[in-house]
């Protein structure tokens, strides 16, 4: 049947035409096709393995990050405590100091005030003792004036006596 | 809302035209009619010759109605080649006096005749017919195609190294990716690479033809792929493929049974086997295109048998559904060859066969 019959033309020129566009389109086509596909998968694949890698790194330093941040922090609040301490510390000692100075002061004041106190009262006394007897004689010598007051005197010491 | 009110706005503009085409097909039908039964009354409606003349080869191309693109003549006889256009022939019947022959159009075919133009069998045996049919020049055509579309493509590639796909290029991407990753990589396996080129080539070929086929007017309307020597010609490359690179373990089992005694029926099996791969590739595409052609030609026919245009609506429908199955006949049957030849060629070159089975 003519159908089913291949006819030596088409049979050659299906073949020529067919190794044609082969070798062309092999050779000029999908060689640089495939490897353009191929390469750009391996570029995409290795960017994502990348990106992984990035990710995996930008995790590590944000967890050395954090750690360090933690460090920094702990430290800063040991400083800081540490501060406050030998603030604190420096703060009662010199309280303390100050207290002292100030006992030792306020003392010795009170030993100055009491040495000069008994200084004067020594001076008062003594002018005190003058000046009674001063006054004593006086009287003595206004009472001696008057014979009679003399006698009054002997004779209301001795009435004392008498008592006593 | 509103796209409903558009979808009910566009099926009605759909609807006005239509009923202008269908009254104006009632016309014209009344008129076409009457021409017809004018001017030949005794010619009858002959729907095989026209579908086989469709399904087969011819010396020259079809453009429009009677017009014909005439196409050179290539004669190989046992006193040298002979070129002429088939337009020398045309009509059929019409004797060209060659210069080795004389030779008239019988049947589509070029016959070679004595003086008095009756057909010369023993000079017809003689010339062998290497003429540019209506085939290759629709084959020319589409190799053209290829290579400017895929040229461009790659040039496209080699431009835009590493960069997304663009325009045809991400057309024709997804297609390439398919035929190396769903066909050619699990039949073939590691060693895909080396066959690439073939399966792509046998695939954009068997494809563009078979879509170029199923255009129904002139730079389609060809049966190519649904022809037995191109199918014939496809076969013949892919058995050569896969008993050329068969390796050790391809020929043992062919030839080295495994209970022994199966050696009687197991090895001219075999080789049948060989044959049978590539001869079922052949039929397959061959009878898959071809008959969709009849069938859609059949249903085109139905009308003229008929005479009337009131069976057209019915035919158009089929017609329709045939051109959608079509389709899809048109990329599965790309797809099924490609995919077989690589399965084949993957049964010739895997390693350790036996140990596996």
């Amino acid at each position: 049947m003519d159908l089913v019959t291949p006819q030596i033309g088409l049979v050659f020129w299906t073949t020529l035409c067919f190794a044609i566009l082969l070798f062309i389109l092999g050779k000029y086509a999908w060689k640089p096709i495939l490897a353009a596909v191929a390469e750009r998968e391996n570029s995409i694949e290795s960017a994502l393995s990348k990106a992984e890698a990035v990710k995996e790194e930008m995790a590590r330093l944000t967890s050395e990050n954090e750690a360090l941040l933690k460090q920094a922090r702990a430290e800063r609040d040991a400083i800081l405590s540490e501060a406050t301490k030998v603030k604190n510390q420096i703060i009662s000692e010199a309280k303390d100091a100050a207290h002292k100075e100030g006992a030792r002061q306020i003392e010795q004041a009170r030993l100055e005030i009491n040495n000069q106190k008994a200084i004067a009262m020594a001076d008062v006394k003594n002018q005190v003792a003058a000046l009674s007897l001063e006054i004593a004689e006086k009287v003595l010598r206004k009472q001696f004036e008057d014979s009679k007051k003399q006698d009054e005197l002997v004779r209301d010491l001795l009435k004392d006596v008498k008592l006593s | 809302m509103i796209n409903r009110a558009i979808l009910n706005l566009k099926f009605f503009k759909l609807s006005i035209i239509s009923a202008f085409f269908l009254i104006a097909g009632l016309f014209s039908s009344q008129a076409f009619g009457q021409e017809k039964t004018e001017s030949g009354a005794e010619k009858k409606f002959e729907p095989k010759e026209i579908i086989l003349e469709h399904i087969g080869d011819s010396h020259s191309w079809p453009v429009v109605g009677k017009t014909f693109l005439p196409l050179p003549v290539i004669l190989y006889t046992d006193k040298g080649i002979e070129t002429f256009s088939s337009a020398k022939v045309e009509p059929e019947g019409t004797v060209y006096n060659g210069g080795h022959y004389s030779y008239k159009l019988d049947g589509g075919k070029i016959k070679a005749v004595n003086v008095s133009g009756t057909i010369d069998e023993a000079a017809t045996k003689k010339v062998m017919d290497f003429s540019i049919t209506r085939n290759v020049a629709s084959m020319f055509m589409a190799v053209t195609i290829l290579l400017i579309v895929f040229l461009r493509v790659s040039a496209a590639y080699r431009k835009r190294t590493g960069k997304a796909p663009k325009g045809m290029q991400s057309f024709l991407e997804p297609l390439i990716l398919f035929v190396r990753d769903d066909i050619a990589m699990p039949n073939i396996g590691l060693k895909h690479a080396r066959f690439m080129p073939l399966l792509l080539t046998i695939f954009f070929f068997i494809l563009l033809n078979n879509l170029l086929g199923m255009i129904p007017f002139f730079p389609g309307g060809y049966n190519l792929t649904g022809n037995i020597a191109v199918t014939a010609v496809l076969a013949v490359i892919i058995f050569f493929v896969v008993n050329l690179n068969g390796n050790k373990y391809y020929w043992k089992h062919i030839f080295v049974p495994n209970p022994w005694w199966l050696f009687f029926i197991m090895i001219p099996v075999e080789i049948v086997g060989i044959f049978t791969k590539p001869i079922a590739l052949m039929i397959r595409l061959f009878a898959n295109i071809t008959a969709g052609h009849i069938l859609i030609l059949s249903l085109i026919s139905l009308i003229f048998i008929f005479k009337t245009l009131w069976v057209s609506p019915v035919s158009i429908i089929f017609v329709v559904f045939m051109d959608a199955i079509e389709l899809l006949v048109a990329f599965l049957q790309a797809y099924i060859f490609t995919l077989l030849s690589a399965l084949f060629i993957g049964m010739a070159i895997e390693e350790h066969h036996h140990e596996v089975l």
